[in-house]
């Protein structure tokens, strides 16, 4: 290879610090949406090499269900504080209080979806015109169909079908007053690659990524963390297993996966030999219907 | 290990969602939960194999009416290569589509179904190709298990299509005779082709040689971002942030900004937070400038011995994205090297037939899906080369003000 030929990860890289800087320029008032997750890290880490020495040009924000891992929220307010960039936290517990929403019932009760109105809320709020996520087009058949500037009506809706074109890299960042769009810099990253990635770069993750001993809720061939989040019944087989989380989402709606990975290594070993896509394995949202995730998006969500 | 973006033309009825699907089966890009979603929607299981178009079906709507209503973009990747799929609907509607999906892909697969030859559709998919300057083309002659794998038939169409690829200036093509429903030349070589010599497509891909898609000699350097931090430590630091679009930027070489014409040299390089003594296109790059200028977002710094044009006045070739008709006369945003500026389209010469490549007349109202070249005046001078020249300096998107959707696809002549 010439060496003026850059490799799959430095392409990778390139192309997601041009669109963070494509954001900062075409943009009033973005933000970075964190959840302490190892997409948004990867996001916070390109995003340093895209700003820095200079500070980044947008706060992070994280809407918490409540729902969360503490490994995942410790990890978030630590790293926040050692980039020393700007956090702002808003709680889906309060939506649910003011604005008097109900929460869904049942085993698994979820507030994946009423997260979508704390969101649209913190975006109102502070004026964001663009909010930058980690979706990928690799975990999903509707993000697969997605551009890297999506384009949210004034109800942060997603209409499939009235998509602008994305020709080049022209990303075009023009929006009405009270619309706003969702940047995914990731976009054309799989799994794999943010893995690789995180290894090349030596980016450290939070704890529950790697093997661990966990009380886990065997149901439906899933391993669901015991929490004060779910309800148990007295049938429910509880036992304690070596785990480890491929996604981090909510506690009600994340599984983990067995494994005795401790090591990046073993993890990208893992998810070699693997069998089942990371949102098949570990998403207990997606299983709702066919086209959950289009449905979600329509309504505002990433 | 580096990346391959491609896109496949043809519809439905040439396999190419088998294909695809093909591609990510066989080469164990798709997992046992995906298999499964797709065994149970498997409507014809008469076949006793799945149907792996359903692989790419994305949306309900699409799903509920068996058609691609937009690019998906597919990923799967071997030990040699990383690949991107654009997949874009072929029919004559989708022209914008398969436009969007051709404006990133390095190589097009055109599909050709073995039992129709080259047909209207395939002249089209090849037009566009040839528009939008995909540097690598493969014709892919499937269902030849439809044609009793005969060499003669594959011959014919090798003959055909070379005719059309002369005639509409398409280099780098290559052919490979192919069942994708069987899984023939895909990425195992077929007993029942075994009088191709070539390789199977996915070793193909694997090994089609990218260098020299991205061009190094000529330097093009558009300012993207201004990087002041402006604090006490940093009160010096002005870096300029940016993608090389093409050409090799060295420390200390000589360059003029534009459109000031200001000469100065480059005294610093970072690339991706390292400071570097040489960056190169695709590299996203931070320039630090010897002398204290002003500059912004939308100049360009290139070198002081090849220089882009500098012109209010812009011929190009655009595709009409919009629902809405281009009204002549009417003001737009284009949107080019980095910059947004007002523009006033003068005129439309002609509109070209995407299935002949034969100039019509230049139509009342340009319409969705039409390519027509026209002149644009522009309020103040912008900096471009023709697409020809460099794909990446001469491309640019037309902005509807009102709207503000991207309505045309442009290219500079």
């Amino acid at each position: 290879m010439s060496n003026y030929r850059l490799d799959y990860l430095e392409q990778l890289e390139s192309e997601s610090i041009h669109i963070f800087r494509e954001v900062a320029a075409q943009f009033e008032k973005p933000a970075l949406l964190f959840s302490g997750g190892k997409d948004s890290i990867v996001l916070v880490h390109l995003a340093l090499k895209a700003f820095r020495p200079g500070k980044f040009p947008f706060p992070l924000v994280h809407i918490d269900t409540g729902h969360n891992f503490r490994e995942a929220l410790d990890f978030r307010d630590a790293l926040t504080l050692e980039i020393g960039e700007k956090l702002i936290v808003r709680q889906v517990e309060d939506t649910i209080r003011e604005r008097q929403l109900t929460e869904p019932k049942g085993k698994f009760a979820s507030r994946n979806a009423l997260q979508t109105y704390t969101l649209l809320d913190t975006i109102e709020e502070f004026g964001f015109d663009a909010c930058i996520g980690g979706a990928r087009r690799d975990e999903e058949k509707a993000r697969a169909k997605e551009r890297i500037f999506s384009v949210r009506d004034e109800f942060g809706q997603w209409d499939p079908k009235l998509q602008r074109p994305e020709l080049w890299n022209i990303y075009n960042g023009k929006i009405h007053k009270g619309e706003n769009v969702r940047v995914f810099p990731i976009s054309n990253w799989t799994e794999l690659d943010i893995w690789n990635y995180i290894r090349r770069e030596n980016i450290a993750l939070p704890s529950i990524y790697f093997a661990h001993n966990r009380e886990v809720l065997e149901y439906e061939g899933q391993l669901v963390a015991i929490s004060p989040f779910i309800q148990l019944e007295e049938a429910d087989k509880i036992s304690v297993k070596q785990v480890r989380y491929r996604t981090v989402g909510d506690m009600t709606c994340t599984a983990a996966v067995e494994s005795s990975a401790v090591r990046i290594e073993d993890i990208i070993n893992e998810i070699i030999a693997t069998k089942t896509s990371e949102r098949g394995e570990t998403r207990i949202d997606d299983k709702v219907s066919e086209a959950a995730m289009e449905d979600r998006k329509k309504n505002g969500y990433f | 290990m580096d990346i391959l973006r491609f896109i496949t033309a043809g519809s439905v009825d040439d396999g190419k969602s088998t294909l695809i699907g093909r591609l990510l089966y066989d080469s164990k890009s798709i997992m046992a939960d995906q298999l499964e979603a797709i065994e149970k929607q498997t409507k014809n299981k008469t076949s006793g194999g799945i149907d792996l178009a359903l692989l790419t079906d994305g949306l309900r709507a699409e799903r509920e009416q068996g058609i691609t209503i937009d690019v998906a973009y597919k990923y799967f990747s071997t030990q040699k290569r990383k690949f991107i799929i654009a997949d874009a609907p072929g029919h004559i509607q989708y022209t914008r589509n398969m436009v969007t999906g051709a404006s990133n892909s390095e190589l097009i697969i055109i599909l050709i179904d073995a039992r129709n030859g080259v047909v209207e559709q395939t002249k089209r998919h090849s037009i566009i190709a040839s528009l939008l300057k995909i540097p690598h083309v493969v014709v892919a002659v499937n269902k030849m298990d439809l044609v009793n794998y005969s060499q003669d038939v594959y011959n014919n169409i090798v003959i055909d299509f070379a005719k059309v690829a002369q005639s509409i200036g398409l280099n780098d093509v290559h052919y490979i005779p192919m069942s994708a429903a069987h899984g023939d030349n895909i990425v195992e070589p077929s007993a029942a082709l075994s009088w191709y010599s070539g390789l199977p497509l996915l070793q193909f891909l694997e090994n089609i040689a990218l260098e020299d898609d991205i061009d190094l000699k000529q330097a093009r350097f558009p300012v993207q971002y201004v990087i002041r931090p402006q604090t006490r430590e940093l009160h010096d630091y002005r870096g300029y942030a940016g993608k090389i679009n093409s050409g090799i930027y060295k420390k200390g070489d000589a360059v003029v900004v534009l459109p000031s014409g200001v000469e100065t040299s480059i005294e610093k390089i970072e690339v991706a937070g390292k400071e570097v003594a040489e960056a190169f296109a695709p590299q996203s790059a931070v320039f630090h400038l010897k002398d204290d200028l002003d500059v912004s977002r939308g100049d360009m710094i290139v070198k002081t011995n090849d220089l882009p044009t500098q012109s209010n006045e812009l011929d190009l070739l655009m595709c009409w994205m919009d629902n809405k008709t281009l009204v002549n006369g009417n003001k737009y945003l284009l949107q080019l090297n980095n910059k947004k500026t007002k523009a006033v389209i003068k005129k439309i010469e002609y509109k070209l037939d995407v299935n002949s490549l034969e100039k019509k007349e230049a139509p009342e109202k340009v319409s969705l899906n039409d390519i027509v070249k026209i002149s644009l005046k522009t309020a103040s001078p912008v900096l471009f080369d023709s697409y020809e020249k460099l794909r990446s300096a001469g491309s640019a998107i037309l902005i509807d003000e009102t709207s503000n959707v991207t309505v045309g696809a442009c290219m500079i002549v």
